[in-house]
């Protein structure tokens, strides 16, 4: 029976012992301790959240990148080709230029040469003119030196009149 | 490496803690040097003295052989306090004069009695006795242990804040999360904060006096859990928690059941509840470790009821055995109780109450 009698002493050290360790522990262990625990998973909470918003931000990015660069190329592909062509048409348009200017250069060179030419026989034909013109004088000469053959030319010429 | 080399050497190494066990017991044991040197002659053995002797309170605390600590007697007398050491009442039977009577200790209770160590019965009533016995300085023992793990592990936390638990917290730190994730949470529900200091209290007293208590050697062997006093106390801390935060549902649910005719029958019995919850607590804990004390001590006596030392053969292995359940008891205990406290709490502040309709 002794046993089971809750003795008054030890009755009263528990209840005050007990009280004053529930109150230290409570306020200067169980809060903080508690209240850490909790800090701690909150803040792996939203480390966790934001680990993922980062995850998704960056496939966002890399799908954005992808994007840019898919463009970027194209774009490229685009200029280069818009280059070649610029580039032939450059070509193609400077030979066309070339030739023309050739062409007319050629033009002009005959033009010149066929003026060069016309003036040349001209001078020629002057050349010509003149120089029988001297023979022509130079053999009528010889040929009207005696009295009779004068004659005999107006007289000629003469019945050539009268037949007329 | 050199610096704080010994800050990170382990104290509680195994090899350690074997050593310690191992040195103790080169020093002769209470029973030993009780049982094997009787007074006058052959004295019978008797276990349940020796048992009864242990389970109960005492006025000093055993330490080694015949060493044992004195502690403060404090007597409230009619007369007015009085304090002694309890040095003066050694051996027992011994009568010390004090300021206003005379003491002797019979099975370890203060009695006052005359010089001839006769019992004064009428004056025995007249004195309170609010000694500092082991008990209770086993008590205060085990509480500055608590004070200090946990003050140290809070302000590991102020240190390392948002940091990985280590060290004494990762120790302590399931036990905690243990009880606020498992215990408080689901059975008293989004209100459990407020409930916390008083579960983990009363979780990590019980805990540690228990696992205190079957250490065999000196700063444990003491029987606190297991003494009605301490279990009264708790559950009337309990008691008092459960029905001044009780709400109106708990309140109703006692004095108003459903249907009116069972008015003379169910509000004695609800009435009978509201006691018999905290008493049931009360006697589970003490009897569990008690039963605990008294299973081992009983299998160590064996040895001494056949006189042979051939019998330890059988009784250690059991004693190791029944420490073993013992160790599991001292958790299973303390977690029925705060379970068992938060269960009663959260009946008693549960917002919507069914009421069985019949």
């Amino acid at each position: 029976m002794e046993l089971v009698t809750p003795e008054v002493g030890l009755v009263f050290w528990t209840l005050i012992s007990f009280l004053i360790l529930l109150f230290l522990l409570g306020k200067f262990a169980w809060k903080p301790i508690l209240a850490a625990i909790n800090e701690r998973e909150q803040s792996i909470e939203t480390a966790l959240s934001r680990a993922e918003a980062v995850k998704e931000e960056m496939a966002r990015l890399t799908g954005e990148n992808e994007a840019l660069l898919k463009s970027a190329r194209a774009e490229r592909d685009a200029i280069l080709s818009e280059a070649t062509k610029v580039k032939n048409q450059i070509i193609s348009d400077a030979k066309d230029a070339a030739q023309k200017e050739g062409s007319r250069q050629i033009e002009l060179a005959r033009i010149e040469i066929n003026n060069q030419k016309a003036i040349a026989m001209a001078d020629v034909k002057n050349q010509v003119a003149s120089l029988s013109l001297e023979i022509a004088e130079k053999v009528l000469r010889k040929q009207f030196e005696d009295q009779k053959k004068q004659d005999e030319l107006v007289k000629d010429l003469l019945r050539d009149v009268k037949l007329s | 490496m050199i610096n704080g080399s010994i800050l990170k050497t382990k104290i509680f190494n195994i090899t350690l803690i074997c050593a310690f066990f191992l040195a103790l017991g080169a020093f002769p044991t209470k029973a030993l040097s009780q049982e094997n040197k009787p007074e006058g002659g052959e004295k019978k053995f008797n276990p349940q003295e020796i048992i009864m002797e242990h389970i109960a309170d005492k006025h000093e605390w055993h330490m080694y052989g015949k060493s044992y600590l004195p502690l403060p007697i404090i007597l409230y007398t009619d007369k007015g306090l009085e304090t002694f050491s309890s040095a003066h009442l050694q051996p027992q039977g011994t009568v010390y004069a004090g300021k206003y009577y005379s003491y002797m200790l019979v099975n370890n209770k203060i009695k006052v009695a005359d010089v001839n160590g006769k019992i004064d019965e009428a004056n025995n009533k007249k004195v309170l006795d609010f000694s500092i016995t082991q008990n209770v300085a086993s008590m205060w023992m085990t509480g500055i242990i608590l004070i200090l793990v946990f003050f140290s592990m809070s302000s590991a936390y102020r240190k390392r804040p948002g940091k990985g638990p280590k060290g004494i917290q990762s120790w302590m730190e399931p036990l905690v999360l243990f009880i606020r994730d498992d215990v408080a949470l689901p059975n008293i529900g989004v209100k459990y904060k407020a409930y916390m200091p008083l579960l983990l209290t009363i979780f990590f007293f019980i805990l540690i006096n228990n696992i205190f208590g079957m250490i065999p050697v000196f700063p444990g062997a003491f029987n606190l859990t297991g003494n009605i006093a301490v279990t009264l106390v708790l559950s009337v801390i309990v008691l008092l928690v459960v029905n001044l935060k009780a709400n109106k549902y708990y309140w109703k649910h006692i004095f108003v059941p459903n249907p009116w005719w069972l008015f003379p029958i169910m509000i004695p019995v609800e009435i009978v509840s509201i006691f018999s919850k905290p008493i049931a607590l009360m006697i589970r804990l003490f009897a569990n470790i008690t039963a605990g004390h008294i299973i081992v001590l009983s299998l160590i006596s064996l040895i001494y009821i056949f006189g042979t030392q051939w019998a330890a053969v059988v009784s250690v292995p059991f004693t190791v055995f029944i420490d073993c359940i013992e160790v599991l008891v001292a958790f299973l205990q303390a977690y029925i109780f705060t379970m068992l406290t938060s269960l009663f709490i959260g009946m008693a502040i549960q917002e919507h109450h069914d009421h069985e309709v019949i």
